[in-house]
């Protein structure tokens, strides 16, 4: 299992209703399905995604979160989960918005712009960086909003929202004592759970 | 010499009529007091009875939804969702029982306006009640009884088979385990109810109508139900579909205007494809489907409207369904479109019910969901999968269910 989700699934609790956003293939909700008996609903826009969930069991809805998350009702989940997306979509003030309107809590996970080697990679060389989180080209990137762990902390103030907890790992989902000491550095993923 | 079927066709299937003795309630207030229903079933039924699905047919369907009836004629078509239907199929008869029937009022067998009134010895005709989907589902769960069949694993249908599925659920809310809902609606919108009564009123103006009892007297209002197919059959398609389909000579931006005899004629005859296509598809439909039926028929779509029972909020209708759901549009479709098919999710979102949805790709307008449309099929036999495994779960544990 990818190391955030390793993370993540301890603040799932048994019976909770789980709705996950960019759910994949389902697997992260499948799990969870097994593992805690969650109501499990996955919100997806690829097609062979979306058909590798049904193959899972779980539910998966074909819906772009970008659009609008209207028709879901506010407190209608325990907990939103938005895994690695966070970047990629067009307003992600609004969707976190969206996300504690229809979440008792929220969990995100995406990756850390102010990483040393993505800030090396810019001052020494001045190109955009490229990583094993952010393995794509400039031109050709989902990754359109990019944003550092200070960012986050930042905006979490501004819209006086709580943070529960917080973590960074790299992709062993490994915490190190460099990672604790300045998390925006050292941190390549960051990892939120929050409420309001 | 026998014809050649293919290895994945359930092969020659021959319909059963069951009899029901029990007087049917309708929500008119009317009552049927006897009938028959015209059954077609696929694969076996298991020991516990777990592995049935019912299949409810749309507008023009019937019963025969897959196979062949006769084993000698070689142009004779399969029924009318053969490409879901059969051994290794999305609906697939290695482990699933499949039932389909013609439902009440239609005109293949079961009882209907053209089925002899045991009272007078003459057809029912117009006098035969109006049925609603709630009435079919209540028809169709006697059915299920007299199977020995307690729970489906799953109830599926297609536009108005759609309808079914959701009234089952409602209706009958812990005899299904899942609800597949396919190019329907919550309810018939203004424009799809103008489509309906223009096509009646083909049919009843037509003078060979005679007020709905054209049986006394030996003839047909053809004319009129060639019209009100011919309107039909526009709405199933898109305008893509149409296009490719009559748009075959290869000049650009033909728009479908293939012409039937390379020039046009400047007289009011046949000048182009669409139009012979669409006389023929009128023409064979009126050999085979009785005028009152389709009357009959609309009008069952026009009432379909679960909410009215529940303060025009359809989520309280679902409140105590027990089946998962799946609802699946496509994006061609204008007669029952995607957005009325997530007027069904956000609705069944509202009343906390599992359910998943697909918006599928695809040109062929509302007629996509008969066709062998390869995401659409490949997620029919994803979902139903998982359905298997549930069933051969339940029958691992022989103190289960």
């Amino acid at each position: 299992m990818r190391a955030d989700l390793k993370i993540i699934q301890q603040w799932i609790e048994p019976d909770m209703r789980v709705l996950d956003l960019g759910c994949g293939d389902g697997s992260f909700l499948a799990h969870l399905k097994s593992e805690k008996n969650i109501f499990d609903c996955g919100l997806e826009i690829d097609p062979d995604n979306i058909n590798l969930c049904l193959q899972a069991g779980v539910n998966v809805i074909e819906q772009d979160m970008n659009k609008s998350l209207a028709n879901f009702r506010s407190d209608s989940f325990d907990t939103v989960l938005l895994a690695q997306t966070l970047q990629t979509v067009e307003r992600p003030d609004i969707l976190v918005e969206e996300m504690l309107r229809i979440g008792k809590k929220c969990i995100i996970t995406f990756p850390n712009f102010a990483y040393w080697r993505h800030r090396l990679k810019l001052v020494s060389q001045g190109n955009m960086p490229q990583s094993s989180a952010l393995p794509y080209e400039w031109y050709d990137t989902p990754n359109i909003h990019h944003c550092t762990i200070k960012d986050f902390d930042t905006l979490c103030e501004e819209r006086n929202i709580t943070i529960l907890h917080k973590t960074v790992v790299d992709f062993n989902h490994r915490s190190s004592f460099l990672m604790n000491l300045n998390p925006n550095l050292f941190g390549i993923n960051a990892i939120y759970h929050f409420t309001r | 010499m026998a014809k050649r079927i293919p290895a994945d066709s359930v092969g020659i299937v021959s319909p059963e009529l069951f009899h029901f003795d029990e007087p049917l309630e309708l929500r008119s207030g009317r009552v049927i007091e006897q009938y028959d229903l015209m059954v077609e079933t696929y694969g076996e039924l298991n020991a516990d009875k777990s592995n049935a699905i019912l299949v409810c047919h749309a507008l023009s369907g019937d019963h025969h939804a897959a196979g062949y009836h006769n084993p000698d004629d070689e142009k004779e078509k399969p029924g009318w969702w053969d490409c879901c239907i059969g051994p290794g199929k999305a609906f697939d008869t290695n482990h699933f029982f499949i039932v389909s029937l013609n439902n009440l009022g239609g005109c293949a067998g079961s009882t209907g306006p053209s089925s002899v009134d045991p009272a007078t010895g003459k057809p029912f005709g117009p006098d035969f009640p109006i049925i609603t989907v709630r009435d079919w589902v209540k028809s169709q769960a006697r059915l299920a009884d007299r199977l020995g069949i307690h729970k489906w694993a799953a109830v599926i249908g297609g536009s108005l088979g759609g309808m079914q599925v959701m009234r089952w659920a409602i209706s009958y809310p812990d005899r299904l385990g899942h609800a597949i809902i396919i190019a329907a609606a919550p309810k018939l919108s203004a424009q799809n109810i103008a489509f309906n009564e223009i096509a009646r009123q083909s049919i009843t103006n037509d003078p060979d109508f005679h007020a709905g009892r054209y049986y006394d007297f030996n003839t047909y209002p053809k004319r009129g139900l060639m019209l009100a197919r011919m309107i039909g059959h526009v709405t199933y398609l898109s305008d893509n579909a149409m296009r490719d389909k009559f748009g075959k000579d290869a000049i650009e931006g033909n728009f479908g205007r293939d012409l039937r005899s390379g020039k046009l004629n400047f007289s009011y005859d046949v000048d182009f494809q669409v139009e012979s296509y669409l006389k023929y598809k009128g023409e064979t439909f009126s050999h085979s489907f009785d005028a009152n039926s389709y009357l009959l028929i609309t009008k069952t779509l026009d009432y379909f409207d679960p909410a009215v029972d529940y303060n025009f909020d359809l989520s309280k209708a679902f409140l105590d369904s027990q089946c998962k759901f799946l609802v699946i549009s496509f994006t061609s479709d204008w007669r029952f479109p995607p957005e009325r098919s997530r007027e069904i999710v956000n609705t069944l979102l509202k009343a906390e019910k599992q359910v998943s949805y697909l918006e599928v790709e695809a040109d062929q307008g509302h007629d996509a969901f008969l066709m062998p449309i390869p995401r659409y099929i490949q997620a029919l036999k994803s979902y139903l999968g998982c359905v298997i495994e549930e069933i051969s779960g339940k029958e691992a544990k022989p103190d289960a269910g």
